[in-house]
């Protein structure tokens, strides 16, 4: 069930990896496999069949290249393919030549209409503009108000001539919102209109007299990050009954894999142009196709996590730990515990590991694993005294009887944990060593920067470049590395990780993707 | 630099969690009770199950022919809403407004001379665009094959049939219609029943709430609602509209407060008025985010300290696709969810990704919301669902 899309094709590939071009039979084989993470990505039916089509095409007589296996192979084409049709036609909100710039949202009920009014006229105001917010949705008990408070939070005013739950003519408000924007020099009105289904003609005719009404220059079309199969037939519906310019994807901070985006994108040709990600009102952002693409394939969306990690983590502790880590000075329990309970707030365990990329091989015990285990473990590193915390190796027989009692758990699992911690530690402090390898551009830039780094930064520099350049390879080839993207691995990564828990972990540990974050980083 | 130097502690830290849990796993795991629940006994605590016996299921199921008329409902202030029965016949008819083109898909398939590799594809295509999921789509479809195999159907009826068969089975199995899908709303001699709604945001948890409401009160039954949703502005007027709108009081605290402390209080309100239910309506939140699934937690626990929740409700929407497994799985460990409600259904999306949920958590679809009417609320009926999916 939560297999990846690179996992499945590697299993498809495993007896093909030595052609040195894609057969019709390879494509074939993929296509299925393909066809099956879309689905389950919930892009719809007939965009998954186009789509297919379309890879296989493209994918006929490609030529393999050195670095990647097959199966990477495809994968790169299906994500390129995304990005293309995610990001073909990206544009920003046009504005009116005489102002007010008019902005209508339309979308089905909860989408979260109302909420990203607040979000777009906030977005808008940091960008200058002075935009009204217009309540035209009368239907939902409540709505206007709920429009009145997301104003007030975002510090924009809101027409609100009508009390709404039922009452009053939304094409008249929007109407005389107009009249209003102009007299109080606003130069947007976002118009927040009722939730309606597609099929509902009585309601859809209503949407048309507002747009009718107001002409808005943008109309956008509100679809949450979740909806499945039905969102072709919404949007078509959306499309045909009222027409719209744009859309805005909600709910992206879920773990929804979005395909959403996909079939409305693909279906109806307009561009995807906001995202929300967040309850707050500033979660609000333009789209990314890349990292949607990513998130589509189930390909491990690092650069989502190292964000999240960003929102989650105490500054102060982050650099503490990065001092720390950049000084080679020892990893303690407590700092242990410490990371421990900073990771246990950027989500259920879960989800977490799925966002690593290749971690296809572990499913199933991860699928396992929840935060009661997470506590579990802290339950145990806090039976411990600081001292023993500090010297973890002080802990014999005696102390670990102790807090196993103190944590209600075995000996067995005090001792198993702090032999992982062990090797854990070593495998960091090798790490730290590996930051000033040439094969990390970022990691060099901070060793040059800390105090103590210069003396590893010379002896290690002067390896043999073509042995790590092998050992990259090999590592690229001998596992499902599912970030297939053109660079391959970076060099240098493919023993970043010495075997600290062989047997244990998936490839997948061996961080592939650090590559795209340098680049991000240097942007 | 700094990520990804936290990249790699975080990538250690979960090194040493990971790598012991797979370690320890095994042993462990066998002192565990198997995790999910029989599907024939709802709610793990043996209490709710003992008190389910006694208490008779609110919503009638609904059988063409009602076998006893619900209590008239006495004048409560404002409206009277019909009382719950023979709502099934318009949820037939809404069902079937927008439905026809998935039916027609089939009745063409189905009706070819032969059958080949190219019409079962097409089958499960179909079964797919339903959201019903690769896996249990493609389940159903290799039953039905070597069914219709077997029993040599040839005319598309019988294989529409055996296709209505499969698909009800996939539905109802190890459910009895009759007590796993009713609600637990009758009060425990002076204790009122407790029935806490959840779900993601968006779903249609204050409106289900709303209509939960003026269901019971057309019952005859009192009711108290919790407006525990003090996170999305006016989320408690909204359920303060339908609570006037059929008598019900509403207990609301102002914007930000405690969501427990609300819901404490309303448990509170409804054991000293002698309430025979009392209605919890929580704020959306993505199942992704920890912290708010913690607090929900808390809700739970601070109204057991008065009341035992009889039924935590998830509220699924239609629309939803693959993400609403995810979703069920995280709200089913953290308040232990009793029954779904599939809102939305009156749209094009035919939320069979209920089947997935039902099968894996064996929590059954108690109710469908059908519209934004006040009364668009119905026992869920697996064969009319079936009959939706299918197209008549």
């Amino acid at each position: 069930m939560f297999e990846t899309l690179s996992d499945r094709l590697t299993s498809v590939f495993s007896s093909l990896r030595s052609k040195g071009r894609l057969s019709e039979a390879d494509i074939n084989a993929t296509a299925r496999e393909i066809r099956i993470a879309l689905l389950e990505a919930d892009v719809a039916l007939p965009v998954v069949k186009d789509f297919i089509a379309h890879v296989k095409e493209r994918a006929t007589g490609a030529e393999v290249s050195q670095a990647l296996n097959p199966a990477q192979q495809v994968v790169k084409i299906v994500n390129e393919e995304l990005i293309e049709i995610l990001g073909g036609e990206t544009r920003r909100i046009r504005f009116a030549k005489t102002p007010p710039t008019v902005v209508m949202l339309a979308g089905l009920q909860g989408a979260g209409k109302t909420t990203l009014a607040g979000k777009l006229a906030r977005w808008l105001k940091g960008e200058g503009h002075t935009p009204l917010l217009v309540a035209a949705d009368l239907q939902r008990p409540n709505a206007v108000q709920q429009l009145q408070v997301v104003g007030e939070r975002a510090g924009v005013p809101v027409f609100a001539p009508e009390p709404g739950s039922g009452v009053g003519d939304p094409v008249a408000v929007a109407r005389r919102s107009i009249e209003q924007a102009r007299h109080a020099q606003h130069d947007v009105v976002i118009i927040d209109t009722a939730g309606r289904l597609g099929v509902d003609a009585e309601m859809m005719q209503q949407a048309v007299d507002i747009r009718d009404a107001v002409s808005p220059d943008e109309i956008l079309f509100v679809v949450d990050a979740m909806v499945g199969q039905d969102a072709v037939n919404t949007a078509q519906a959306f499309m045909d009954g009222v027409g719209f310019d744009g859309v805005a994807l909600t709910k992206l901070d879920g773990d929804a894999r979005g395909g959403a985006a996909l079939s409305v994108r693909h279906i109806t040709g307009r561009p995807i142009m906001f995202a929300s990600t967040g309850e707050k009102l500033e979660d609000f952002d333009l789209f990314h196709p890349d990292r949607m693409a990513g998130r589509i394939l189930d390909m491990g969306d690092i650069l989502t996590l190292i964000e999240q990690a960003e929102k989650a983590f105490d500054a102060e502790q982050a650099a503490k730990m990065t001092t720390k880590f950049a000084s080679g000075e020892d990893f303690t329990l407590e700092d242990f515990l410490e990371q421990m309970m900073m990771i246990r707030k950027l989500g259920p365990i879960g989800n977490l590991l799925g966002m690593l990329p290749g971690m296809g091989q572990v499913r199933d015990q991860v699928s396992q694993i929840d935060d009661k285990d997470l506590d579990r473990v802290a339950a145990i590193i806090r039976s411990m005294t600081p001292y023993e915390r500090a010297n973890p190796k002080a802990i014999n027989g005696s102390r670990r009887a102790r807090i196993a009692a103190g944590s209600g758990t075995t000996v067995g699992e005090v001792g198993s944990l702090v032999t992982r911690f062990f090797e854990a530690q070593k495998m960091m402090r090798q790490m730290a060593g590996g930051m000033g390898l040439p094969g990390m551009p970022g990691g060099r830039r901070k060793a040059a920067k800390g105090k103590n780094a210069k003396t590893k930064k010379g002896k290690q520099r002067s390896g043999d470049p073509r042995k790590r350049a092998a050992a990259a390879k090999g590592a690229g080839d001998g596992q499902p590395t599912p970030d297939a993207l053109p660079q391959g691995l970076p060099p240098g990564l493919g023993g970043g990780l010495p075997g600290g828990l062989p047997g244990q972990l998936p490839p997948g540990f061996q961080m592939p993707d650090l590559g795209k974050l340098q680049t991000r980083k240097k942007k | 630099m700094e990520p990804v130097i936290l990249l790699i502690i975080a990538l250690a830290v979960l090194a040493v969690v990971v790598g012991g849990l797979l370690l320890l796993r095994p042993g462990r795991r066998t002192t565990r009770p198997p995790a999910p629940p029989p599907p024939s006994q709802p709610t793990g605590e043996g209490s709710t199950a003992v008190l389910e016996r006694e208490a008779a299921p609110t919503l009638e199921r609904a059988p063409p022919a009602p076998p006893a008329e619900p209590v008239a409902p006495p004048k409560p202030e404002i409206e009277v809403p019909p009382p719950s029965a023979g709502r099934l016949v318009r949820l037939r008819a809404r069902l079937a407004r927008s439905q026809n083109a998935l039916g027609r898909t089939l009745l063409v398939l189905l009706s070819r001379d032969t059958l080949d590799d190219e019409a079962w594809e097409e089958i499960e295509d179909t079964l797919i665009g339903a959201d019903i999921g690769v896996t249990v789509s493609r389940e159903i479809t290799e039953a039905l094959r070597t069914r219709v195999q077997v029993l040599g159907a040839r005319t598309p009826a019988q294989v529409r049939g055996l296709l209505r068969e499969e698909l009800l089975k996939q539905v109802s199995d190890g459910f009895a219609e009759d007590t796993d899908r009713g609600l637990r709303t009758a009060p425990h001699g002076t204790r009122p029943a407790v029935v806490m709604v959840v779900g993601v945001n968006g779903t249609g948890k204050t409106t289900t709430c709303g209509k939960l409401a003026r269901v019971l009160v057309g019952d005859g039954r009192s009711v108290v609602l919790g407006a525990a949703d003090t996170f999305r502005a006016a989320a408690a007027d909204q359920l303060e509209t339908w609570g006037a709108r059929v008598g019900a009081q509403v207990v609301r605290k102002d914007e930000g407060a405690d969501p427990a402390s609300v819901a404490f209080d309303a448990v509170k309100r409804g054991v000293d008025g002698k309430v025979d239910t009392v209605i919890v309506d929580t704020a959306g939140r993505l199942h992704t985010k920890t912290g708010l699934m913690d607090e929900l937690g808390k809700v739970k626990r601070v109204v057991e300290k008065q009341a035992a929740v009889d039924e935590v409700l998830l509220v699924l929407d239609a629309t939803t696709g693959q993400n609403g497994m995810q979703q069920a799985r995280v709200f089913a460990e953290v308040v232990n969810v009793t029954g779904i409600v599939l809102t939305k259904l009156d749209g094009t999306a035919k939320g069979g990704i209920v089947i997935a949920v039902q099968r894996e958590l064996g929590v059954p679809v108690k109710l469908v919301g059908l519209g934004e009417g006040p009364d668009d609320l119905a026992p869920f009926e697996a064969e009319a669902f079936v009959d939706a999916i299918i197209g008549d």
